[in-house]
């Protein structure tokens, strides 16, 4: 092994990494908020008494869930001009990243609504308020507390696949090392460098769960 | 036993309750067989019999967490049909206590007790709040707002529970086997809190085997086998001289039991 390690290029590409890494951070938000809406939308009309809800609910998890990603943010990217919407990459890849999400959220969170005890709901109707409200009041946050360390690695790999949206050159970090190493050839150095910076990314990531998680869900239970 | 007299007591308004030729089925199964039941303003029912014998179930049917298939249901006044608007109209008046509490773990008593006015009621925050520690406090437990459920012992969650109930000022309370769930030490205050609503006048229906409570506050007791009302007797004459043979026998081991 005679490898020389150079570390100038990385050094140099250490501004354009870093705020490469608030894109990344970017996308992984926007594709969580997306997501989180889908997965709780998606649990109210997968277990509507509206049959076609139902169903549509259903094909679109087994879309997802059984497609690569790579090929989802493909086909958004390239089917939505035809359909005469055309984006950026960045709007594109937190589309993407919420359905692919969204997808797995649906399951995640409607097992924690499962989770809720009959009688909970029994007491809210009973008190005289409205399905809806009874999901939203009562259910929902008990349901998320149950599934909540489900979710967080959900979205942490969320936040990891945010690298596959370079393939559409969305702005992240993945795609600007790559910019960097097309220009160095220093693979080993930009990419290792990277890796320490997507477990930076995930521990912030998880960190920002167990707030999340200390503010709202942290009522005594038995 | 009941008859028609029951219906008729309903047209000129002075049942709180009346159920008539009700009927319920799970699927093939009957549940509730011909009840007929009228309760008025102010009395104080007592429901009891076998398990699976339908108690639960009938008094579900009044505020509509089970549907009924034939007869008809009303509560004070309103027909309860299988439509939002007369089943939204009974749920505000009919306080439910359940056996197993069913307070909402994420929020605190307080807030539990002040939901449903606050939502259904269109409460404000101020109203519900006042209203909630004043109820509390009624139930003795009002140095327990800011605890959650999980916090508090069973005998506690109960009185939260029917606190909460009574925050919604229902004309009628149904106490599905408010005790059962309860370790025997807790059973006293909650069936303490249920005498005193009792004294105050509130038309209740509960479903309990304390036959010690029965005694004390029943008007009637209704005993129930096999989805059908067996036979109902002020509480003398059902515990001295009940006329059934299913009602001494179930008597019979009710209270060898305790």
């Amino acid at each position: 092994m005679n490898y020389q390690l150079d570390f100038t290029p990385v050094i140099e590409g250490l501004p354009a990494l870093l705020s490469a890494c608030l894109g990344t951070f970017t996308l992984a938000l926007g594709g969580m908020a997306l997501a989180i809406v889908i997965g709780i939308g998606g649990v109210v009309l997968r277990d509507s008494h509206f049959a076609p809800a139902r169903w549509l609910v259903k094909s679109f998890v087994e879309l997802i869930r059984n497609t690569p990603f790579l090929v989802q943010i493909y086909f958004i990217y390239f089917a939505l001009p035809l359909a005469g919407v055309r984006l950026d990459p960045t709007p594109t890849a937190v589309i993407a990243l919420g359905i692919n999400g969204g997808a797995y959220a649906i399951e995640i969170i409607r097992g924690g609504v499962q989770s809720i005890s009959k009688g909970q709901i029994e007491a809210g109707l009973a008190l005289g308020l409205h399905k809806a409200q009874v999901f939203r009041l009562i259910v929902l946050k008990p349901a998320l507390r149950a599934i909540f360390p489900s979710l967080t690695s959900q979205f942490v790999l969320l936040t990891l696949t945010t690298s596959i949206c370079s393939a559409i050159s969305a702005y992240e970090l993945t795609s600007v090392a790559q910019r960097i190493e097309s220009d160095s050839f220093r693979s080993f150095e930009v990419f290792g460098t990277i890796t320490l910076f997507y477990l930076v990314i995930s521990w912030v990531m998880m960190r920002f769960f167990a707030l999340i998680s200390a503010r709202y869900f942290s009522y005594p239970v038995k | 036993m009941t008859s028609h007299t029951d219906i008729d007591a309903t047209a000129t308004g002075e049942a709180m309750i009346a159920m008539s030729r009700v009927e319920k089925w799970y699927g093939a199964f009957k549940a509730l067989t011909d009840i007929n039941l009228a309760v008025r303003k102010g009395e104080r029912i007592v429901l009891c019999g076998p398990s699976g014998s339908g108690k639960s179930t009938l008094i579900r049917c009044i505020n509509h967490l089970e549907s009924y298939q034939k007869g008809e249901i009303r509560v004070g006044g309103t027909l309860l049909g299988n439509n939002a608007r007369t089943i939204d109209a009974v749920r505000r008046e009919v306080g439910m206590v359940f056996q197993h509490f069913n307070l909402f773990p994420h929020m605190t008593v307080l807030q539990n007790c002040m939901l449903a006015p606050m939502r259904s009621l269109g409460a404000s925050k101020a109203e519900a709040e006042a209203s909630a520690r004043s109820l509390l406090g009624r139930v003795k437990i009002v140095e327990q707002a800011d605890k959650y459920p999980a916090q508090l012992s069973g005998g506690q969650q109960q009185r939260v529970a029917i606190a909460r109930a009574l925050c919604m000022r229902p004309k009628v309370m149904l106490f599905d086997e408010p005790t059962s769930a309860l370790d025997p030490e807790m059973v006293k205050e909650v069936l303490d809190t249920m005498i005193g609503l009792a004294e105050e006048g509130m038309t209740m229906i509960c479903v309990t085997h304390e036959m010690g409570f029965a005694r004390k506050v029943a008007d009637r007791v209704i005993f129930m086998s096999e989805g059908e009302i067996v036979e109902e007797a002020p509480p003398a004459a059902f515990f001295t001289a009940p006329r059934q043979e299913r009602t001494r026998k179930f008597l019979g081991e009710i209270l060898h039991a305790h």
